[in-house]
């Protein structure tokens, strides 16, 4: 066969094979589960069942009770017996839930995983993958919709990871498990089943239609730390992640902006080189997060720009995002910085 | 808007006014302290079932107090473990090393030599006993007053005093307070500084080697105050659920800093007894009789290596000394508490039990206090050849960045570059030798 027909096949092959997010999570976890001894899958409800978006189902059938098991309901008690099966030599991937039932297992991350390798100076390490479910969209209330994510990223110590589509779901998922660092993996729940335009009131698009839920079979790895490119423009630079990737493609394809839109896809460490490059050719920079305002990731990301491009600038660095509030349930697509916000803001740095 | 404090009590109906009950300990300074109310039974009156015993068919275990060396200095009943004399005298070495170790240790801080010093006076069967009764790749996840274990499984104690006076020789790069060691190759757990957080890692680790259908179990200290922390109720929880092979042992020193026992709860049940809730299997043992503490911790681990169970362990001892060296007790309980103990002093217990056996005298024990002093001496000075804390910053700048993540990303590489910027100008006339980067 020669490698051009050999191509062909492959591609032929991957255009059969198309995953939506928990699909490819669910991949990602069996090829690690395979092929590594140590990795061991917990969390409530995670294993017979296969968890409440199902992205474990049939693991446990396959590898076994001892290796994907389901735990007491203590977000402590499963960080803190991660930290201990860490020490011990496994690759414990605990499931919180949701990411607002994270915080009982705060001090187990910050005070321990995170600072473990550094407090005994390598003696032991805490690797471990904490894969949660996060953000709105779904009718989740309060307490089945927030973004924790700049709560980890101020933490020394801890690497903050979001997929925005289900190739790099599996890819950056492979790479987490197989990090010596303890990992937040955020999964934008809103994006599991297809890609999110913010326009809630048209049917849901399934992942199929989409170019990235194409999922190879088997093992690959996204790089943390790299950036990846949506779209190319010179206009602007969008600076985001999760499911707000999605939403700013469509407004920007929808008012015809050429813009440079950026899925950070890994926010601590982040990839500092692309996004002064692209602030850099656009002289503009607006960042899209679902999460709440002050203090938020956002913030930091206007502080870097601001302070490593400035004199690229053509407009102040703009930021949308969810309102300083709990998330409500009623009114939540009022909450939701969708189309209308980052339209808004759109309009106001392109012009300026 | 009505403040709470605005609105009424709801009184004046039938209803009896609540009371808010907030425990108060029995003595405070200048008081005269009886502990005659203590049940401290007598040694040997506690059975010893086997080692896979039901939880709830060794309750009375959890209430009664598991004693061996009586006031005749004999050893009495089932729970003897029968050790021959070297054993017990390496025992009686390890608990004399460490009162030595502590008694300097602690004067080294008052002469500014350190920042910061914990004795276990008082506690050192509960470390060097119970440690003896482990194998020695057994995993321990300590708190901060153990280092009985760490002297008992002969971990040098060189690398004590570096660590304590965080100097160039410390293996911690002088990143942790003082005695929160970590020494992986005598299987013991780096030391938080954080209450009770070990205590789930424990049982983690134990779970894993269950995981692996390895023999090594875990074994955890924590005191009593920091029971009351979630860490430790997630801890049983997941050793019961699991049944995992770890050991939990609560030191019941009486003090929390300057908080009793009773905030903890000890006013309405023991320690020992929150095991049955959990179903685990519950002791509760004189933590002042080194053999007693040898034997609960022997059982306990023969329990959870034949996969019987976990074992919570409450070793009923005393604080004599201070919660640290930045604590002074007068100031909150009674000086005379120490005296009245009635469980008396683990060091002199175990070695009037040698004399009364015939295999010990009060001139090798003189000798052996004199060669504990002098070893501790010795080392020290060895040590203070490495620094002591706060003259010549001994770590190279770049270490306060490395080991945050597995590789330095960018912004700590940018921290870096400015903290070697900036200590030209905080200290121009040290020798860049004692900066040298990586």
């Amino acid at each position: 066969m020669s490698l051009e027909t050999e191509t062909m096949a492959a591609e032929g092959q991957e255009t059969e094979r198309r995953l939506n997010m928990i699909e490819a999570i669910n991949d990602a976890l069996d090829i690690m589960l395979t092929r590594d001894d140590d990795v061991i899958v917990m969390g409530e409800d995670v294993g017979y069942f296969g968890g409440v978006f199902r992205c474990t189902a049939g693991l446990q059938k396959k590898h076994g009770k001892t290796r994907v098991f389901d735990t007491p309901i203590s977000e402590c008690g499963i960080i803190g017996v991660a930290v201990g099966m860490g020490a011990y030599g496994l690759r414990p991937v605990p499931e919180i839930q949701f990411a607002d039932y994270i915080y009982p297992g705060l001090d187990q991350l910050i005070s321990e995983a995170a600072r473990l390798r550094y407090r005994s100076a390598t003696e032991f390490i805490a690797p471990m993958t904490v894969r949660s479910p996060f953000g709105g969209g779904i009718f989740g209330g309060q307490t089945h919709s927030q973004s924790p994510e700049s709560l980890f990223t101020h933490v020394s110590g801890l690497k903050t990871v979001i997929p925005a589509t289900p190739y790099d779901a599996k890819g950056l998922l492979i790479s987490c498990i197989e990090d010596n660092d303890p990992v937040i993996f955020f999964e934008p729940k809103r994006i599991y089943n297809g890609p999110f335009s913010g326009f809630y009131d048209k049917p849901v698009e399934p992942w199929k239609k989409h170019k990235d839920s194409v999922v190879p079979e088997g093992y690959y790895k996204i790089p943390l730390g790299k950036a990846r490119h949506v779209t190319q423009g010179d206009q602007v630079t969008v600076l985001t992640y999760g499911t707000m990737v999605h939403v700013a493609e469509a407004v920007c394809a929808a008012k015809g902006i050429e813009a440079d839109i950026l899925d950070l896809r890994t926010l601590v460490p982040l990839d500092i080189e692309a996004i002064e490059a692209s602030v850099k050719k656009t002289g503009k920079c607006l960042i899209v997060h679902e999460a709440t305002r002050t203090s938020g990731f956002g913030a930091e990301l206007s502080a870097l720009v601001t302070e490593r491009c400035f004199y690229h600038l053509e407009a102040p660095v703009e930021r949308v995002t969810g309102f300083d509030t709990p998330y409500p349930h009623s009114l939540e697509w009022a909450y939701f910085p969708g189309p209308v916000r980052i339209g808004e803001a759109l309009d106001k740095i392109v012009k300026d | 808007m009505a403040k709470p404090a605005d609105t009424p009590p709801h009184t004046g109906d039938n209803r009896p006014a609540l009371a808010l009950h907030v425990p108060e300990p029995k003595f405070r300074p200048g008081d005269v302290a009886d502990f005659s109310d203590i049940v401290v039974g007598q040694p040997g009156d506690q059975p010893r079932p086997d080692e896979a015993t039901k939880p709830e068919d060794m309750k009375d275990l959890a209430y009664g107090l598991v004693r061996v060396l009586g006031d005749d200095n004999k050893a009495h009943g089932p729970w003897d473990p029968k050790l021959d004399a070297e054993t017990l005298r390496a025992m009686l070495g390890h608990m004399a090393l460490v009162r030595a170790f502590d008694e300097r240790m602690f004067r080294g801080q008052r002469q500014g030599k350190t920042s910061f010093y914990m004795k276990c006076t008082g506690e050192e069967a509960t470390s060097v006993a119970a440690s003896m009764a482990l194998a020695s790749d057994d995993m321990v996840f300590p708190s901060y007053r153990q280092q009985g274990i760490l002297l008992a499984r002969g971990y040098p104690m060189i690398e004590m005093i570096n660590q304590i006076y965080s100097n160039k020789g410390d293996k911690l790069k002088g990143r942790q307070l003082p005695i929160m060691y970590s020494a992986r190759d005598h299987s013991f757990f780096s030391i938080s500084g954080n209450l009770a957080t070990q205590t789930p890692q424990a049982v983690g680790w134990a779970m894993a080697s269950a995981i692996k259908g390895d023999s090594r179990i875990a074994a955890t200290w924590v005191g009593e105050g920091s029971t009351a922390e979630g860490d430790f109720h997630s801890a049983c929880t997941f050793a019961a659920v699991y049944n995992a092979p770890v050991i939990l042992n609560v030191i019941n020193n009486q003090w929390a800093i300057s908080s009793f026992s009773g905030f903890a709860g000890a006013e309405r049940t023991t320690f020992a007894a929150r095991a049955l809730g959990y179903g685990l299997a519950g002791l509760r043992v004189d933590g002042n009789d080194a053999l007693a503490c040898f034997a609960a911790q022997q059982w306990a681990a023969n329990r959870a290596r034949a996969n019987a169970g976990p074992t919570l362990i409450e070793f009923f001892t005393y604080r004599a000394e201070g919660h640290s060296t930045s604590d002074d007790p007068s100031g909150y309980r009674s000086a005379q508490e120490r005296e009245e103990w009635p469980l008396g002093d683990p060091i002199m217990r175990l070695k009037d039990h040698l004399i009364a056996i015939d295999e010990w005298d009060e001139d090798r024990q003189a000798a052996m206090d004199k060669d504990c002093a002098q070893r501790v001496k010795a080392t020290t000075k060895q040590a203070e050849a490495n620094g002591i804390l706060g003259h010549g910053l001994h770590h190279p700048f770049h270490t306060m960045f490395e080991d945050v993540f597995e590789e330095l990303p960018w912004h700590l590489e940018e921290q870096a570059e400015q903290a070697t910027r900036e200590r030209k100008i905080k200290w121009p006339d040290q020798h860049p030798k004692d900066f040298a980067g990586k």
